[in-house]
């Protein structure tokens, strides 16, 4: 094998902040490179180094690639020598067909006249390669997530890609999209495609890399083969300690009931006639962490954002009692009122105000808390934020520092500040470490365990199994808008989830949950 | 990361001070050029007097229209309103013959009840706020002249007059200069150096990188030099005119709203994530309401003092002043997204504006190339942002 892909000594320095030292990359020919590492340790930075969004000379060291020097002024060089990147967030046109998302700047076109007809014709055959039987003059925003990342990739293949760097591709996937665009990673493989994968999911990586290099704060790690990759030698590398649990002990002292929820009911908010959460009931007691498990689009976090101040769906029908009253929760602040928190599962779009910083992201939900009829009191303001802070261990120079510049561990954090300092009796926590590494994880969990020890309950609802059997005392298993199970601790198994899952599924009728088989 | 912090803090005052910069320079650029070419006195009293009366309007819209583009909004009919909340006071006062004092609390009611109307689609039917106050602006020029009937209405009594051309006497009896206003000039920069002392300790207090004392002692003794350098002009001339103390009290009333008060807070969450301020519990569809009652009582405001110094109602009254005021709003450092941008920076900007308006016209510049050198400083001053921002 010959070396496709060098990287010699790259640093890159932002005012103040040193985001990579001295980084050595080097992939071979037609293999899958992993690049693991926390939030923060450099990785977007290298790819965006490597694709040109930094240009050749705002950054220190050589690349060399194909054997010859590159030096790319932005995406296009990079993307003329074929290398493409995908980014975490998808870059398609919701509202354009698939074969013009395809095509898009780089159109089937003569003196800038479309040919359709060749156009559609290309568009098949590269949805082919990517196991999609999709006409190409479907709308992207008609398609589920899991379709618009292979969608990704096959723009990407319209380009003459040799080195496909994915970032991040399955984080926003369920288990067998996942799957799916992970065979189809080694197919290209076959094809003679060399792919960079930025993954948190340490499973996926042992499963289809053939190497993996670990950054740190900026700076190469390791690169490990196939051979040497474990998840205990990878995580020990990524936070440069042993971590000897994922999960923090515990131990349980559960109370009475403290929210108990019967017989709700929810309607799609435009579609007529659509029920989303079918006579749900479920009970939270006090220092109790109790699961929701299912997959995505089942109807959980339609289920959380109805109970909290109806903020999703009409129609809404059932009951709530908060410690035993009967409560209000028909408005968010009387949600919050009546002791219910909610923590959403997309932090940047509902959590956050992200150009705000972080003492008044804190203090949003509670501004009555520091203030005195209708004026803030700042010096009391930011003595919470400070105490947050430090509780929470967030790391950042202060507390005046925009959300915005912090990662995604320590946003989760200040956004769990916030819903805490309205003192809830319950919260509920939709995706709490979803696209966190793996440091910032135990430290969600372990603030999970504090809140519980307070005799506060928590609700978690998550898509990754392994995090609900490790945290939870109780898991209820949702599909299709209902509660298909309740589980104990000890009754609780990946297997059994998927089972009660499973149990009475009607055959899938939305694109997502498809299975054909890839070509 | 604590140097990064530190420049960010820079970088936050660079754009406060870099505005001031460019008010100082843009005053001294007019003092030259109008000593040199016309051998005038640009900053003599009655001309900073009249800088004041004819730009009133733009600073009383700017501080509404700073809040409704921080929602995330824009509104588009103020000039419209101006012209038809003159009408209905001519109307009243002139045609009716109301006393004053029923006159001025019935057009803000009618300005409240215009942004009632149109903040009642914007917030609760989600109808954008550019379509809405864009229909606004042709209903309400349309209003104007059916209510003037294409005539000019005037003139007004005297006490309505006094809103914009009345000074407040001279409570000493000196007489000249006005020892009311040196009086209440000083106490205003005293103030202004108390309340920046008082945040730059209480930063120093939390650990907030603090602005280097150089720059600090600078920027204040500017800022008071230039408030008691006006002051004693206007107190040479004829005093303080009731113009600038509605200014002065808005100005203090707003800055005081935006920086310290919850539902000053909650605008500026809801125009930088409305979905999160939300689902935070902020009743966001009524806040929006209320920027735009808030923005149509200014507009009614501004309405009867542009009136009052015209001294009669035109159907053309307040035509086009929805750029100034909007331009002014962006100069002072706004975003077009929402959730950012403060009092007095649009006030620096509703001064730039002013300044530029009143020393054009002294020098005799045509309308034309006025219209071209506003646009370009509007331009460079967003460019600036933009450029400071990606640096």
């Amino acid at each position: 094998m010959t070396t496709l892909l060098e990287m010699r000594g790259i640093s890159k320095v932002f005012p103040g902040v040193r985001a990579l030292d001295h980084v050595n990359l080097s992939v071979e020919d037609g293999e899958i490179h992993a690049i693991c590492g926390e939030n923060g340790a450099g990785k977007s930075t290298l790819m965006k180094v490597l694709s040109g969004v930094y240009p050749h000379g705002s950054y220190e060291g050589d690349i060399l690639y194909d054997g010859a020097p590159l030096t790319c002024r932005n995406i296009r060089d990079s993307e003329d020598k074929g290398i493409i990147i995908i980014h975490q967030e998808l870059a398609l046109v919701p509202l354009l067909s698939i074969a013009e998302n395809l095509f898009l700047g780089n159109e089937v076109a003569k003196r800038g006249v479309i040919n359709w007809p060749q156009a559609y014709q290309k568009t098949e055959s590269l949805l082919r390669k990517v196991g999609l039987s999709e006409a190409p003059t479907t709308k992207v925003e008609k398609l589920g997530v899991g379709k618009q990342q292979l969608i990704e990739i096959a723009k990407a293949l319209a380009k003459d890609v040799r080195l496909l760097i994915l970032d991040e591709p399955t984080a926003a996937l369920q288990e067998n999209d996942s799957q799916k665009l992970l065979d189809l990673l080694l197919e290209l493989k076959a094809q003679g495609i060399t792919s960079i994968l930025i993954s948190h999911k340490l499973n996926e990586i042992s499963r289809v890399a053939d190497r993996i290099t670990i950054l740190r704060d900026g700076a190469t790690v390791s690169t490990l083969t196939a051979a040497e990759i474990s998840e205990e030698r990878i995580i020990r590398d990524m936070v440069g300690r042993d971590m000897a649990h994922r999960y923090p002990d515990r131990v349980p002292q559960i109370g009475e009931v403290l929210l108990d929820v019967q017989g709700w009911n929810v309607w799609h908010p435009d579609q007529q006639g659509r029920q989303m959460i079918r006579d749900v009931s479920f009970t939270v007691r006090k220092g109790e962490i109790v699961g929701i498990a299912g997959l995505m689009g089942t109807g959980r976090t339609e289920l959380a954002m109805s109970l909290f101040g109806h903020s999703y769906g009409r129609n809404i029908s059932g009951q709530v009692k908060i410690g035993g009253k009967p409560a209000d929760t028909s408005t968010v602040a009387k949600a919050i009122a009546a002791g219910l928190s909610y923590v959403t599962e997309d932090r940047k779009a509902l959590g956050l105000v992200l150009e705000e910083p972080i003492v008044r992201n804190v203090t949003l939900a509670n501004l009555f808390g520091v203030s005195n009829r209708g004026v803030l009191n700042k010096r009391r303001e930011t003595q919470v934020a400070e105490r947050y802070r430090d509780a929470m261990a967030i790391r950042t120079p202060g507390v005046f520092q925009k959300v915005v510049n912090l990662s995604g561990g320590n946003q989760q954090k200040v956004v769990l500040s916030k819903w805490l300092f309205t003192d809830p009796q319950v919260l509920i926590l939709d995706e709490p470490t979803r696209g966190i590494d793996v440091g910032a994880k135990f430290e969600i969990y372990t603030i999970m365990n504090d809140l519980a020890a307070q005799g506060r309950g928590v609700v978690m609802i998550s898509s990754e199994m392994p995090e609900l059997l490790g945290m939870c005392d109780r898991i209820y298993v949702m599909n299709e808008g209902r509660m298909m199970g309740e589980l104990t601790r000890a009754e609780a198994s990946q297997e059994r989830i998927m089972s009660l899952i499973l149990k009475n599924e009607r055959p899938a009728s939305n694109g997502a949950n498809s299975t054909e088989k890839v070509a | 990361m604590a140097e990064k912090g530190m420049g960010a803090h820079l970088g936050g005052h660079l754009r406060e001070n870099g505005m001031l910069m460019a008010l100082v320079a843009i005053v001294t650029f007019f003092t030259i050029v109008v000593r040199v070419v016309l051998d005038v006195d640009f900053l003599s009293a009655q001309n900073i007097t009249n800088l004041f009366l004819q730009n009133s309007y733009v600073i009383i819209m700017a501080l509404g229209m700073l809040l409704v583009i921080v929602a995330g909004h824009i509104d588009l009919s103020v000039g419209s309103v101006v012209g038809f909340t003159g009408a209905v006071a001519a109307y009243l006062t002139v045609t009716l013959g109301w006393p004053v004092i029923a006159v001025v609390p019935s057009c803000l009611i009618v300005g409240f009840l215009i942004g009632a109307a149109q903040g009642y689609w914007i917030a609760y039917w989600r109808i954008p706020s550019f379509i809405v106050t864009l229909a606004g602006m042709l209903v309400f020029r349309g209003l104007t002249l059916w209510l003037l009937a294409g005539q000019n209405i005037g003139p007004f009594p005297k006490a309505f007059q006094s809103l914009s051309t009345g000074f407040i006497p001279d409570a000493f009896g000196v007489g000249k200069p006005n020892m009311t206003a040196i009086v209440l000039v000083v106490l205003c920069a005293l103030a202004i150096i108390w309340m920046g002392w008082r945040a730059r300790t209480r930063d120093g207090e939390f650990g907030i990188a603090q602005e280097p004392m150089l720059i600090f002692t600078i920027r204040n003794l500017i800022v008071s030099a230039a408030l008691i350098f006006v002051g004693y002009k206007l107190a040479t001339f004829r005093g303080l005119p009731n113009v600038v103390i509605i200014l002065t009290a808005l100005t203090l009333l707003y800055g005081f709203f935006t920086e310290s008060m919850t539902t000053g807070r909650r605008i500026y969450a809801l125009g930088g994530n409305e979905k999160a301020a939300r689902l935070s519990g902020i009743k966001t569809d009524r806040l929006v309401f209320l920027t735009f009652c808030n923005m149509g009582v200014l507009a009614a405001l501004a309405g009867m003092i542009v009136a009052a110094r015209l001294n009669s109602s035109t159907p053309k009254a307040g035509n086009g002043f929805e750029l100034d005021v909007i331009a002014a709003v962006f100069i002072g450092g706004a975003s077009m997204s929402g959730g950012v941008g403060k009092i007095l920076g649009v006030v620096v900007g509703a001064l730039i504006m002013g300044v530029m308006n009143n020393g054009m016209s002294i020098l005799g510049i045509g309308i034309d190339y006025q219209q071209v050198i506003k646009g370009l400083v509007l331009l460079a001053a967003v460019i600036f942002d933009v450029y400071n921002k990606s640096k």
